[in-house]
């Protein structure tokens, strides 16, 4: 049995449409809901999903319910095309970029061996995956380059120090 | 080149004849052609195809199949990368320094094997394209994770009308008041008006839409007209029937009660 204040709590990110922060939630919830409470509630309410379809995950931008990754084949079917594949090059650079970052280009080529297209720093950028989070003060001042947080969102990642441990054989370095 | 007296040697072992089984033909690498990342993914293809320690490789061997695979990405008319043909420069220099007969060490001059270099950007390529493949697998919005919502119920945002203080209320009176001062002689003569019949009038001008509060408080009936007009404004608020706003010009605005959905 789902309490009031779970129920309530449901209800609001089904209907957000976009991960929502614990202190979004807390604001949301008003004054007698506080962290502790809001983060038991959370926690029930997670385990209430365990036979349903979806489940309730937290990422970079806050808490999102999701349809469980199990059932990708059959939801891909809603959607006639199949979702956009990235070439190794592409993932590549993306893995570049999300372990040394912040990083110019000369520098991603140096790792990969051969120059980057500009392509595929476009593509990633349009995807909203990296940005240019500042320039090197270096001959050139070249672009430097970092993953966003709608990165970790789309890839189910809390941080970067999540990412480190499930991608890189050593942490990622700060931001 | 010099021909190295064995093809491959995995640790100490030597290996004299080149293992058929792990020969690439040429054939074999133009299907595969397109595939590779790079110098770096090539070379690190070759190495791994023949089981070489990263750490031991027998630079000849692999510059010759590298170099292989250089002709025939030429013979096939590719647009040759600049980057395999720096990779074969760097590869050639690596076998011409291994060649040349080392001088003397001395304390000072740490005179590492010229692989050395080679192999950390193999190593680090190696890492990169495992983390490559591992991201890739991670699950991903859109394609193996949905996020999930629910219409919302649908929701009228009424804006809350600005509160209007009793005061402000006296204050708008008083104006009204002294409009009706500045016209109160031209009155010679005075009707006798009751609040309740001013009630329905106000009503009656409310319901056509909502009016300004001074075109109700109209001075020409002066003093005593306002104050009816004012004591008969404030019945109906109070009975409900009525609401007092601000409009965007901060000037009050007398409409007809709209009821609260």
């Amino acid at each position: 049995m789902l309490t009031p204040l779970q129920q309530i709590l449901e209800a609001v990110l089904l209907a957000a449409g976009e991960p929502l922060s614990r202190a979004r939630l807390e604001e949301i919830m008003g004054e007698e809901v506080d962290a502790a409470i809001l983060d038991e509630a959370l926690r029930g309410l997670a385990a209430s999903y365990a036979e349903r379809g979806f489940e309730l995950v937290e990422v970079a931008s806050g808490l999102r319910l999701q349809a469980r990754e199990r059932f990708a084949p059959w939801i891909a079917r809603l959607t006639p095309e199949r979702p956009a594949r990235y070439s190794r090059a592409v993932l590549e650079t993306l893995a570049l970029i999300a372990w040394k970052q912040p990083v110019t280009r000369a520098e991603i080529e140096a790792v990969r061996g051969v120059s980057v297209n500009p392509n595929i720093l476009r593509t990633l950028q349009e995807r909203g995956w990296i940005t240019v989070v500042g320039k090197k003060e270096a001959p050139g001042r070249p672009d430097l380059f970092g993953t966003t947080r709608q990165f970790l969102d789309d890839f189910n990642l809390q941080c970067l120090e999540d990412l480190a441990a499930r991608v890189f054989p050593e942490p990622a370095k700060e931001r | 080149m010099v021909q190295p007296e064995f093809v491959a040697r995995v640790g100490e072992q030597l290996v004299l004849e080149f293992p058929q089984d792990l020969y690439i033909p040429p054939d074999a690498l133009a299907v595969i052609l397109e595939s590779f990342e790079g110098p770096l993914d090539l070379l690190l293809y070759l190495i791994r195809k023949q089981n070489i320690d990263i750490l031991d490789i027998p630079i000849a061997e692999v510059t010759r199949q590298y170099m292989g695979y250089i002709e025939l990405m030429q013979g096939m008319q590719l647009e040759l990368a600049a980057d395999y043909l720096v990779m074969a420069a760097w590869l050639a220099e690596i076998k011409s320094r291994m060649l040349l007969p080392r001088p003397p060490k001395t304390e000072d001059e740490d005179e590492e094997d010229p692989r050395l270099a080679l192999v950390r950007r193999l190593q680090e390529y190696e890492l990169l394209r495992q983390a490559a493949e591992r991201l890739d697998a991670l699950p991903r919005v859109e394609r193996d994770v949905f996020p999930v919502s629910v219409q919302p119920p649908a929701i009228e945002r009424r804006q809350e009308p600005p509160k209007v203080a009793l005061d402000e209320l006296l204050e708008a009176l008083r104006t009204a008041l002294q409009r009706a001062a500045l016209v109160e002689h031209h009155h010679i003569q005075r009707e006798a008006i009751s609040v309740r019949e001013r009630m329905s009038l106000i009503l009656l001008r409310v319901a056509e839409g909502a009016v300004l509060l001074l075109d109700l408080l109209t001075p020409d009936e002066g003093r005593r007209g306002v104050v009816v007009s004012f004591l008969a404004l404030l019945e109906l608020l109070k009975g409900g029937q009525i609401e007092v706003e601000r409009d965007a010009e901060g000037l009050f605005l007398v409409s007809v009660k709209t009821e609260a959905c």
